[in-house]
């Protein structure tokens, strides 16, 4: 049960102006399998979907040594060929969902047209099979849900609709993109756990790029952290949790208020400074400036370590190394 | 600050530089002329420019019906077109800022009202308005200032009201209420400076917006009155001599053209360049 | 405790009107409907709820921003209302959630922090000095005084807007989610600073929030508000340890910590979501409560103690 869906090997995305947001990102995702993508605000890790999605923006290039989808070269693949693949086999949902559902149409026949562009369905077919999907994903009275507008909608009901639609044409690999980050944690909760029965139930492959290591953990079998456009450590979930190796997930995880495990109102742990912008031509580790253990070596070439086999991180040190030292 | 395409920032760059060069004839305009623009030389009348067979080096675009040097002419009517656009800019943005920024800032009964105010201005017919108002009154420049200022607010206010209503609605402006600052430090020194923007490109569209309507006016005998050299003034004169010289009635065309469309680049370009630093 | 609390609700509500059109009939949307709480001097109350459940007003009508349409709000035992600009300023200031609009964006810094100073009438020379110090405070350097917003990243303008805050040494502080358009990293800095500057300088916090994990981590003592009304209120400990109002299990039940392998838990709410323009009878949490009855549908719970906590519900 775990072939490689999708697999991406050394990706790189620069934009105009001499920024590098992706640098040589690695992935893989298997099928019927969570892969979290988790990192902060600007560290690449939305660009990287989108590149994988060839949805960057104007402006930006994007090169890799290999992508491919089910055994097709998504780099050798033209416009056309991509259009058949999105929305169709692989599937993308966003934050707001209001961004990617068209306010001027219902809902019925927005995502009827999804399947009747690519499967050429009748209309008749392709609502019906809407009416179903939205049943599915949760949605009381879906008959009635098809002919209203996306704003009539509450933010828990679209991003529930959002789904339905991506699900439209039985995708093997579905890309979420903080999809709950708008919601209230009630709503976030439900969403969450309809996309792992949906997982359960269709075999689905998700890519899901989140911020919050809460989600991460609940969510993910394999679970890669980004900073500053590059995967600094990638293991199995419950492998990344138990032996955090990464100086930076050791500080993320320390960051994050959690019950019981630090007193009230003492210090959480924190990471300090900002994220730094990365210049072309950067060498070394983008950490180091943040980084309890850095040392002069830090700025050459990082070494790619293993610290079991699947448990890969960025970083000179040794994968048993002392937590106290960083305090 | 660099993100907009090429081709807009030489638009933008191009309207500067015909904006700032007609400004900078109108206010030096006695410096600049060859020729006294309300000299009549009968023996001269209809010179074609110096570039034309039987032009005269001395009048680089030629003279007029009356012998009246054209390029001093063209340059003193650039004072006209540029001291209305401005005037009428003034007076309208005074009255439609204000009208604006109080109904989107205090909204309620007060915005009720300028809303009224609005609707009632935009089913006023401009031209007809401005043509019988200066018909009655008699036309002089200052009378075109005033009606033309008096019309062309309402786009000001539809702008600031919107602005101010966003901008209201802000956290820092929350926080200067719940700093004990007074309403009208609020008003005038969180909120007005954060509309600025958007009311410099209304602005420049209403300049341009003037500068034509005064050339229309001119051009139907209501505008500025005759010894006055308004380009629309020009064209009008000139519209009896177009068939046998036609640059009579092509200079004062192409100099307004330009004008609006210098004008119009530069609203486009200040739009992107002061949207780009809000962002930033 | 005999002593005034610092801060006190008495039975406040906030009535809106919307669609004051020419046309449509005036709806009335009760964002909060009858809140009362007291906070004592140096406490940290939270505030904890959805989108829509009134928090945010709340906390505009603790600042003074919105006056209210019935009950009062006493500071040290005094009216809120009969209250100058100037001096409710001294006493309450805000932290509000996104530091990218809560700092006009064409002020420097220094102006930004002095503006309350400024607003005192305190002189030039003086809000210089002053705001170096605050920085300095902050963990902000003072030669950013002379920036602009834009130049700074978001936990340094997160920073700027507390420095604001506590630039006139007021006793109350009201946060509304001053972490939540943070990154985790950063958020840690900020809950650590106010956490710091509270003890410091004795502050009385309200702290409002929609993450449960955070208001557990800073609170002495929570308030969770559904559809206008605090359904439950408690100490911290007592509240996350048994919570007694379905509402507030829910809410207990969607946080995700991070251990991997509890999987995601079914919340039971269902697909409706509360809104405050159209208020459900009977208690207003019924058409989403997973254990509600008859009675519930018809019957508005009154606000009753149960060991140590208030609760309104019909089955607590």
């Amino acid at each position: 049960m775990s072939e490689t869906l999708l697999d991406v090997q050394g990706l790189r995305v620069r934009f105009g102006g001499g920024t590098e947001a992706v640098r040589g990102v690695s992935l893989a995702v298997d099928r019927g399998e969570t892969h979290c993508l988790v990192g902060e605000s600007g560290c690449g890790k939305s660009v990287s979907a989108l590149a994988v999605m060839t949805l960057l923006a104007r402006g930006a290039t994007r090169s890799a040594e290999r992508m491919a989808f089910a055994g097709t070269d998504l780099l050798g693949l033209d416009e056309r060929g991509m259009a058949k693949l999105r929305g169709n086999r692989m599937a993308m949902i966003f934050q707001e969902p209001m961004t990617s559902l068209n306010p001027a149409y219902t809902v019925g026949s927005q995502m009827a047209e999804v399947m009747r562009r690519h499967r050429g369905a009748s209309r008749r077919a392709a609502l019906d099979r809407a009416a179903a999907l939205l049943g599915r994903v949760g949605i009381t009275a879906p008959g009635m849900r098809l002919a209203q507008y996306p704003h009539q909608l509450s933010g828990g009901l679209r991003q529930r609709v959002m789904i339905a639609m991506a699900l439209m044409c039985d995708p093997e690999l579905l890309i979420a993109d903080e999809p709950t980050t708008a919601l209230d944690v009630t709503v976030q909760a439900q969403i969450l756990r309809l996309l792992l029965e949906l997982q359960r139930e269709l075999g689905l492959a998700i890519l899901l790029i989140t911020h919050d290591l809460g989600i991460v953990a609940r969510m993910a079998h394999r679970v890669s952290v980004m900073y500053a456009g590059q995967v600094v450590e990638s293991a199995p979930a419950a492998d990344l949790f138990a032996a955090p190796t990464h100086p930076y997930t050791r500080g993320l995880l320390d960051c994050v208020p959690a019950p019981g495990k630090v007193a009230r109102g003492a210090q959480l742990g924190s990471i300090p400074g900002t994220v730094p912008r990365i210049p072309l031509g950067f060498t070394g580790c983008a950490f180091r400036d943040r980084c309890a253990q850095a040392m002069p070596e830090c700025s050459g070439d990082i070494p790619a370590q293993t610290r079991i086999p699947g448990h890969r991180y960025l970083c000179r040190l040794p994968a048993g190394w002392p937590r106290d030292a960083a305090a | 600050m660099s993100g907009f395409p090429p081709l807009r920032r030489i638009a933008a760059g191009l309207g500067a530089v015909i904006v700032l060069g007609v400004a900078f004839a109108a206010i030096f305009a006695p410096l600049l002329v060859p020729h006294d623009p309300f000299l009549q030389d009968l023996n001269q009348r209809m010179v074609p420019p110096s570039w034309m067979e039987g032009g005269m080096p001395a009048h680089l675009f030629g003279t007029d019906q009356l012998g009246r040097d054209y390029l001093s002419r063209l340059i003193y009517g650039a004072r006209i077109s540029m001291l209305i656009g401005v005037m009428t800019v003034i007076t309208s943005g005074l009255i439609g800022i204000t009208l604006g920024v109080l109904g989107g800032f205090f909204g309620g009964r007060v915005d009720d009202v300028v809303m009224f105010a609005i609707t009632c201005r935009l089913s006023i017919p401009l031209i007809l308005v401005a043509l019988s108002v200066v018909s009655l009154i008699g036309s002089s420049l200052t009378v075109v200032v005033f009606t033309l200022g008096l019309l062309l607010w309402d786009r000001f206010a539809v702008v600031a009201r919107t602005t101010t209503m966003q901008v209201r609605t802000l956290d820092y402006v929350s926080a200067a209420w719940a700093a004990g600052c007074s309403r009208s430090y609020i008003l005038l020194r969180e909120v007005l400076p954060n509309i600025v923007h958007h009311l410099i490109v209304v602005a420049t569209l209403e300049m341009a917006l003037a500068i034509l309507l005064e050339a229309a006016l001119s051009f139907l005998g209501l505008g500025v009155p005759p010894p006055l050299p308004s380009w629309g003034l020009m064209i009008s004169e000139a519209k009896d001599y177009m068939f046998f010289s036609p640059w009579v009635i092509m200079v004062p065309g192409i100099a307004l053209f330009v004008l609006v469309l210098g004008i119009n680049f530069l609203g486009d370009g200040l739009r992107d360049l002061l949207g780009a630093t809000r962002d930033a | 405790m005999t002593a005034a609390p610092a801060i006190e609700a008495r039975d406040v509500a906030k009535i809106f009107r919307q669609g004051t059109g020419m046309f449509s009939a005036a709806r009335h949307v009760r964002a909060v409907d009858g809140v009362s709480f007291a906070v004592p001097a140096g406490g940290c109350f939270g505030i904890v709820g959805e989108s829509g459940c009134g928090k945010s007003t709340l906390a505009r009508l603790i600042l003074g921003l919105y006056p209210a349409t019935s009950g009062d709000i006493l500071v040290d035992g005094r009216r809120l209302a009969d209250m100058g600009r100037r001096e409710r300023a001294r006493l309450i200031q805000p932290v509000f959630q996104d530091p990218f609009s809560s700092l006009n964006p064409r002020r420097r810094i220094r102006d930004i922090v002095g503006l309350p100073l400024a607003a005192q009438g305190v002189g030039g020379a003086e809000i210089t000095s002053r705001v170096a110090a605050m920085l300095e405070r902050v963990g902000l350097s003072a030669e950013m005084a002379g920036r602009l917003p834009a130049q700074l990243s978001g936990g340094q303008r997160q920073r700027v807007a507390i420095a604001r805050a506590l630039i006139l040494r007021p006793r109350i502080v009201v946060c509304d989610e001053p972490t939540s358009a943070l990154d985790v990293s950063v958020q840690a800095q900020i809950l650590n600073l106010l956490a710091e500057l509270r003890r410091d300088l004795g502050l009385t916090l309200l702290f409002i929030s929609h993450n449960l994990a955070v208001v557990e981590h800073i609170c002495d003592e929570v308030a969770v508000m559904y559809l206008g009304r605090v359904v439950e209120h408690a100490e911290t400990d007592a509240l996350f340890r048994a919570p007694a109002h379905p509402y507030t299990r829910a809410l207990l039940a969607s946080v995700l910590t991070p251990e991997p392998g509890r999987g995601i838990p079914d919340v039971g709410l269902g697909d409706t979501y509360p809104d405050p323009a159209n208020i459900p009878p009977g208690c207003r949490f019924h058409p989403r409560c997973p254990i509600a009855v008859d009675a519930c549908r018809t019957q508005v719970p009154q606000p009753r103690v149960l060991s140590g906590r208030t609760v309104e519900c019909l089955l607590a």
